[in-house]
């Protein structure tokens, strides 16, 4: 047998050279100031607050953020809860280097798919250590709870990443956007994209998932935090977030294809509508607790989504 | 470039291995076992080994976190007031360790390496799949059967609580008698 590429065709969608890799972090951390600014503007209609004043804020919290002092614990684990801490941001950029935008990709990785995967799992140690390191005891509920989240959200997520990939024959994010000329994959596999979204919310403890910075454990992971250790937690989460919107198009919504447009355009408008998707969702979705939600992924949403799995393969069995 | 990303990662696994046996706190200790894997994974994707790199990272941090919280549930003083110390029986530990460097090292050295015969595949990551779904087809299947049953038999040895108790001894309950409300079908 010879080792020939499995995919039908390589994709358009060059590498470009290293210095853009610095450019990645510019515009992801565009993204994600787009979605906080959304996150703001909409708790301020919904509050009836003057929405000019809460345009402001997000700006106002981060300059404050940025001059603040560091609030110090009694005994923490300092290097460890740094680490943490500074871990949910680098995540997110990692995460998104493998993303196409347009015709051009930071890294063309030919296993794009498991890097992202990979770097989104980073988010694990970081948000355990985050609750550790702070030697405080709501901190450490906290960093339990994500891992107990971490238990039940990752597995069908992987399942998602799976279906897609199989879909597309191909790891190769770029692949798997060019296997979608004829039907988003978010049409023919809906509950892959229903639990690559929960997956988003999850990573990026939003939402539903944010349990792990919860009021009930007076903000879980941020409780001790201050400072720009804060201000680099706080920007992760909306950094994982945008991470995870920019990669569903790729991987869901037939990436940079689509008419009129020039492919960044659509890669643009594709990715701002699921980030104001998820961010306006973010708001309406009930909270849910990691006990409760790990049954139901594991009796419900795991079954489903290795059957979800399963609809690809053999829809490669019958080409 | 590359060689020096490698030395870098390759000294950085090495270190972050030996610092396991240094650091006297359980998340410290599992913490920089995690960077050494981390590294390793590093190095194969270097080595061009991409998938085999990405899974290492992947798996290692799951597994180093789950690691982490039995190893701190499992310790004499969870809360890591007390100093502790991965040592232990010192002296064979430490013989059978340079020993075995000793050994690998001499390898390594004696061994009449073999020219490079061919080019790498195309893409290691298929090839990787052909031989696990093809020749060792049997391994893989067998395996996974293993590893259900161990799954399977360790979570029965562990659960306090059966169908019995959640369903009552004739499983004629309607509803499921938890400690904990809410969830599936309650």
């Amino acid at each position: 047998m010879t080792s020939s590429q499995p995919a039908p065709g390589r994709a358009m969608v060059t590498s470009a050279p290293l210095w853009s890799v610095l450019i990645v972090p510019v515009l992801l951390t565009a993204f994600a100031i787009m979605a906080v600014l959304g996150d703001a503007l909409l708790a301020a209609r919904a509050a009836g607050r003057p929405l000019l004043t809460a345009a402001a804020a997000p700006a106002a919290g981060a300059a404050r953020l940025l001059i603040g002092q560091r609030r110090r614990t009694p005994a923490p684990d300092a290097l460890l809860w740094r680490a943490g801490l500074w871990t949910v941001p680098a995540a997110g950029i990692l995460a998104a280097l493998v993303i196409p935008f347009g015709t051009v990709t930071a890294s063309r990785m030919s296993v794009g798919v498991v890097w992202f995967n990979a770097m989104e799992v980073l988010t694990w140690a970081g948000l355990w250590l985050a609750g550790w390191g702070a030697n405080s005891a709501l901190s450490l509920i906290a960093g339990y709870r994500f891992v107990a989240q971490g238990l039940a959200y990752e597995l069908p997520l992987m399942f998602a990443l799976i279906s897609v990939a199989a879909g597309a024959q191909s790891l190769d994010v770029a692949d798997i956007a060019a296997a979608q000329s004829h039907l988003w994959f978010a049409v023919w596999m809906p509950a892959a994209f229903a639990a690559y979204l929960a997956g988003v919310y999850a990573f990026s403890f939003l939402g539903p998932f944010g349990a792990p910075a919860g009021h009930d454990v007076a903000g879980g992971v941020l409780a001790e935090v201050s400072g720009v250790d804060r201000l680099a937690i706080e920007a992760g989460r909306w950094l994982l977030l945008a991470a995870g919107a920019g990669m569903a198009v790729p991987l869901f919504l037939g990436g940079a294809a689509g008419p009129v447009l020039p492919a960044w355009a659509w890669s643009a408008v594709k990715t701002l509508a699921v980030l104001a998707g998820l961010t306006w969702a973010r708001g309406r979705l009930p909270a849910l607790r990691a006990d409760r939600y790990a049954e139901f992924a594991w009796v419900v949403v795991l079954p489903l989504s290795v059957a979800q799995a399963l609809v690809p393969a053999l829809v490669d069995l019958t080409r | 470039m590359l060689t020096a990303v490698f030395w870098f990662l390759a000294l950085l696994a090495a270190a972050s291995g030996f610092m396991v046996f240094r650091v006297n706190s359980m998340a410290r200790v599992t913490i920089a076992l995690l960077v050494s894997f981390l590294a390793v994974g590093g190095l194969l994707i270097v080595l061009g080994l991409a998938y085999l790199g990405a899974v290492v990272i992947l798996m290692m941090t799951m597994e180093m976190v789950i690691m982490l919280v039995f190893m701190i549930a499992y310790m004499t003083n969870p809360g890591g007031l007390t100093q502790m110390s991965m040592y232990h029986n010192k002296r064979a530990s430490l013989s059978i360790a340079v020993g075995t460097f000793a050994l690998l090292a001499a390898g390594i050295l004696a061994v009449p390496w073999p020219r490079r015969a061919g080019q790498p595949p195309a893409s290691p990551a298929f090839q990787l799949g052909q031989a696990l779904m093809g020749p060792q087809m049997l391994t893989m299947v067998t395996l996974g059967f293993v590893l259900l049953a161990t799954m399977v038999g360790a979570v029965v040895l562990a659960t306090s609580r059966g169908r019995y108790d959640r369903f009552g001894d004739d499983l004629r309950r309607r509803s499921p008698d938890d400690p904990l409300r809410g969830g599936v079908g309650q």
